[in-house]
């Protein structure tokens, strides 16, 4: 208290110190000090002394004068700001005195620091606060695996996740679809939404509330589903002009009428994979247990995400050997569900892995790079404080002759290299600051977080702090070797200054050096990214993209099949047909094909994927193993160049009435037809039976025998980096499908034949959003977005690297020269080889 | 010469105090003057470390000063206790006879009493 009164009056004398208060204080002291004086000669007048000695006396009793001064003068005011003070005005003229040294090192700072302190925001954003939620820590992701089958992520029955509620594990158990589709009619233009269903307690267990109205009744027990939606803070502004009165307003999604119960708040963001997925606009509750769902029974998973809340304290270690515990004593009291075989396990991970696990490597990747260009500026500066210290090498000497101790040497050059590297930091910070809505139109859009990042004071912080450690670190080796000065050396000979430091010169070498190396790292990383870059793009997708648009709609599906207008394939292939009737009547257009969004190369997030069961293999269902399952229409795959390899593709003739067929591609093949001794069995000919449909679960006519009539070769169309995944074609004829992609090859206008199908469709059903037209080559320059970004990322700091390593080193051998000039003008003047 | 004391030195911030608070107002002289003719020679401080001291305690809020006039005269700094002073001076009075007390205690205790 006592000493914070003191401090705060030296403060304030110190920023009060112009001139004349400083000279008021020095005057007082000095009054104070002759009166003293004069009343201690006047008693020893008195006690008898002589003129002369009386003040004589007096002085030596008093003291030294000037040590007395230099305390009282320290008390004034705070000494350590004072000397900081002045050490930076001297280091600010120091700078102006030498503008282009200044000018290099603080850019040089501020390209470092700055792009530290980009990649820094983005991490801050997505690795460092991955889930916007209360007591994140707790969030959990179950996943049901069945290793015995090679399957992992294979959803969750509805009695399985009874069993984990129940279970005293979790706080509570959620469950959500993967997000779909819906149409939202009534309004203007039928749109396309992206909604999701989820199980009542869903917000619960994020523990988020709505802004408006109210989130799901967590306790709510309605098998199918409750009718009720909760929407977007977006689609309340957009569709319903947030309207406050919005509660309790239907909304028609899919011929089904909604109330609207809640509206979240606009930080809410749902978890996703994709942008679509995290741009979810409305959430439907459903028990998941009652139509459309399929009856709720033990081997029949439902697809989707469990997010579970665990009770406070329990950690994920520990509810992990608890939940293991239970699927044991489940496995022993329902043997015939869980056969040994399939080894079903529940696996626990951490949200937040689940979240941003995908680009972690990147980010971190990226980081390093980010910290080589740093340490590159850091040395760089450094190289060049060394370089400047031979022409500083004088005035130190004189400093020190005039009796500055070496600390105090050391110090004032620390505060001017600090300062150096302060200015840069903030000059990257505040270029960072004016660039990032140029800087975030670079970021992919598939980054999760992508509206959380924002330079901010965490970032400003952030960034003060690096450019201050950097420059102790990379200050204190150059203001030591600056202040180790050869006195009498460099006092006498003024020519060569301080050249002879041999300490310093090894330095610089050891800089350069470290400098080359670093940046020679980094140019390994980069082109080793974009050496596999490069693969991919390069690699044959297996399909031809050229001039090949989608354009996407939707089917309405009601939750009552008797209002489904398209719930069979017969009733779907009317409109089936009449839309590609249409489509090929389009100007450009040569070929038109239909098929579900699975379809659509590389163009979806979460294939859904169906059991595939051999006939006389495979005898349990939940032992199958699962294979991607695409619909398309007989066009398809002669409109994508895919070419038929044995057996023959579907045609007209086969529909829901005729025997199902399906068309494998060769991955398959060889996967589940290897035959005996890897010679290959002919997979034609060959029965299935894809039990489960996840699209169609409320179909349950009893599942029938699928042939196999075809074998396709490999394409591309999951994923670049991958030739082979297994792949099953059904036919659209025989499968009604409501997620559609229409596919058109031919000289087509982009910007035209978004609306000019959307009028076809419309023109056969008004109902039908129509949306997403983009061409193929679009599709696959997307799904590289995330490596091209940390490939550009990385060639863009390795390319900075290696200018900042040439400026050093052009910096070091122009300095040698530029010491050596008079010995190689004695040389050139002695006509001697140099 | 013997060497000083380090702990009065120490506390040659509370001898001020005191003496303020017997003497109020004093010029410096006057209390450089108070304390050698109380310790005698056995405090021979530079009296000029006095004024730094001073300083610190104005900061400190401890006391307050002014100019007067002194005996001869002439312009000098008069030096008062504040209220914050005068309490300072008494929790600081009370913990130095406390320690006083203590130590003198242990003085006191001859071998034999402890065994």
């Amino acid at each position: 208290m006592k000493s914070l009164q003191r401090f705060f009056a030296r403060l304030s004398n110190l920023v009060a110190s112009s001139h004349a208060g400083q000279h008021l204080a020095d005057q007082r002291l000095r009054e104070e000090m002759e009166e003293h004086l004069a009343q201690q000669t006047a008693d020893n007048l008195r006690a008898g002394m002589s003129t002369a000695e009386a003040h004589r006396q007096a002085v030596l009793k008093f003291g030294a004068v000037g040590a007395i001064r230099e305390k009282y003068h320290a008390e004034q005011s705070l000494p350590f700001i004072e000397t900081l003070l002045q050490d930076l005005r001297y280091a600010l003229r120091m700078f102006w005195r030498s503008p282009g040294f200044s000018f290099i090192a603080i850019a040089t700072m501020a390209l470092g620091v700055g792009a530290t302190t980009a990649i820094f925001s983005v991490i801050d954003a997505t690795l460092l606060h991955p889930l916007p939620y209360p007591s994140p820590a707790e969030l959990v992701r179950v996943e049901d695996d069945l290793p015995g089958v090679g399957a992992q992520d294979v959803g969750i029955s509805v009695p399985e996740w009874r069993d984990l509620e129940s279970s005293g594990i979790f706080q509570s158990v959620s469950f959500s679809g993967h997000g779909a589709n819906v149409n939202l009619t009534g309004s203007a233009q039928p749109e396309r939404l992206s909604y999701k269903h989820v199980s009542p307690n869903y917000f619960a267990v994020f523990g988020v509330d709505a802004q408006l109205g109210r989130t799901f009744d967590p306790h709510d027990a309605t098998p199918g589903f409750n009718l009720e939606a909760v929407i977007s803070d977006g689609l309340w502004r957009r569709e319903f002009g947030a309207n406050p009165h919005i509660l309790g307003k239907a909304l028609l999604l899919d011929n089904d009428v909604y109330h609207v119960a809640g509206v979240m708040p606009r930080s809410f963001r749902d978890l996703g994979t994709t942008s679509e997925e995290l741009s979810t606009e409305v959430w439907l509750a459903a028990g998941m247990s009652g139509l459309p769902f399929p009856p709720p029974m033990r081997g029949t998973r439902l697809q989707g995400r469990v997010v579970a809340r665990l009770k406070p304290g329990l950690t994920i270690a520990a509810a992990q050997i608890r939940l293991d515990a239970l699927v044991a004593s489940l496995k022993k009291q329902y043997p015939a569900e869980y056969p040994a075989e399939a080894a079903w396990t529940v696996r626990l991970t951490p949200l937040s892995e689940s979240v941003v696990g995908s680009v972690r490597q990147s980010l971190v990747l990226l980081f390093g790079a980010v910290g080589s260009v740093l340490l590159i500026s850091c040395v760089n500066v450094a190289n060049l404080l060394l370089a400047r210290a031979s022409g500083r090498g004088r005035e130190i000497a004189v400093r020190q002759a005039l009796g500055a101790q070496r600390t105090r040497l050391i110090r004032q050059l620390l505060t001017e290299i600090l300062l150096l590297f302060l200015l840069g930091g903030i000059a990257g910070f505040g270029l960072l600051f004016c660039t990032q809505r140029f800087l975030l139109r670079l970021v992919p859009e598939s980054l999760p977080h992508l509206n959380n990042i924002a330079v901010g004071w965490g970032v400003l912080v952030f960034a003060v702090t690096v450019s201050v450690a950097a420059g102790t670190i990379f200050g204190l080796a150059p203001a030591w070797l600056m202040s180790r000065v050869d006195l009498i050396g460099t006092l006498r000979q003024e020519g060569r200054g301080s050249s002879g430091s041999l300490g310093r010169s090894r330095a610089r070498q050891i800089l350069v050096i470290s400098e080359l190396a670093l940046s020679l790292v980094l140019m390994v990383a980069a082109s080793l990214l974009l050496r596999s870059f490069w693969d991919l793009y390069k690699a044959e997708p297996g399909f031809n993209p050229d001039r090949v648009m989608a354009i996407q709609t939707w089917l309405p599906g009601p939750n009552d099949p008797s209002a489904d207008i398209y719930r069979t394939a017969t009733q779907e292939s009317v409109l089936l047909r009449e839309i590609l009737r249409r489509s090929r009547t389009l100007p450009g257009v040569e070929e038109a094909a239909i098929g579900d969004e699975d379809a659509l190369p590389l163009g979806h997030s979460h294939p859904s994927q169906l059991p595939l069961i051999r006939e006389g293999v495979e005898t349990m269902d939940n032992q199958a193993p699962v294979i991607d399952s695409p619909i398309v229409s007989p066009e398809y795959f002669h409109l994508l160049g895919v070419p038929l390899l044995r057996g023959r593709l579907f045609n007209d003739q086969d529909l829901e009435d005729t025997p199902q067929v399906a068309v494998i591609n060769q991955a398959a093949a060889r996967m589940y037809w290897p035959g005996k001794n890897g010679m290959g069995e002919d997979p034609l000919g060959k029965r299935v039976r894809l039990h489960l449909d996840a699209r169609e679960p409320s179909s349950s006519a009893g599942p029938a025998w699928t042939t196999i009539i075809g074998v396709i070769a490999d394409a591309r169309t999951e994923s670049l980096a991958d030739a082979a995944i297994p792949q099953l074609y059904r036919g659209v004829y025989q499968h009604p499908a409501k997620d559609l992609a229409i596919f058109l090859r031919g000289q087509l206008d982009p910007s035209f034949i978004s609306s000019q199908m959307r009028t076809q469709i419309q023109s056969v059903d008004p109902q039908l959003p129509v949306f997403h037209a983009q061409t193929l080559d679009e599709v696959l320059s997307t799904s590289l977005s995330v490596r091209r970004f940390s490939m550009e990322m990385v060639a863009f700091f390795a390319a900075t690297a290696l200018l900042l390593a040439g400026l050093g080193i052009y910096g070091t051998i122009s300095y040698v020269v530029n010491e050596q000039r008079s010995e190689i003008a004695i040389r050139l003047a002695r006509r001697a080889g140099i | 010469m013997p060497e000083k004391p380090d702990v009065l030195q120490g506390t040659l911030a509370l001898m001020v105090l005191k003496t303020l608070d017997l003497l109020e107002p004093l010029h410096g002289y006057g209390i450089a003057r108070r304390i050698e003719q109380i310790s005698g020679d056995l405090l021979a401080v530079n009296q000029g470390t006095l004024y730094p001291l001073l300083l610190k305690l104005e900061h400190e809020g401890a006391i307050a000063s002014d100019w007067g006039t002194s005996e001869n005269n002439r312009r000098a700094r008069f030096y008062r206790l504040t209220r914050a002073g005068r309490k300072q001076l008494q929790t600081e009075t009370r913990d130095w006879e406390q320690t006083a007390a203590i130590i003198a205690r242990f003085f006191e205790v001859k071998g034999e009493e402890l065994s």
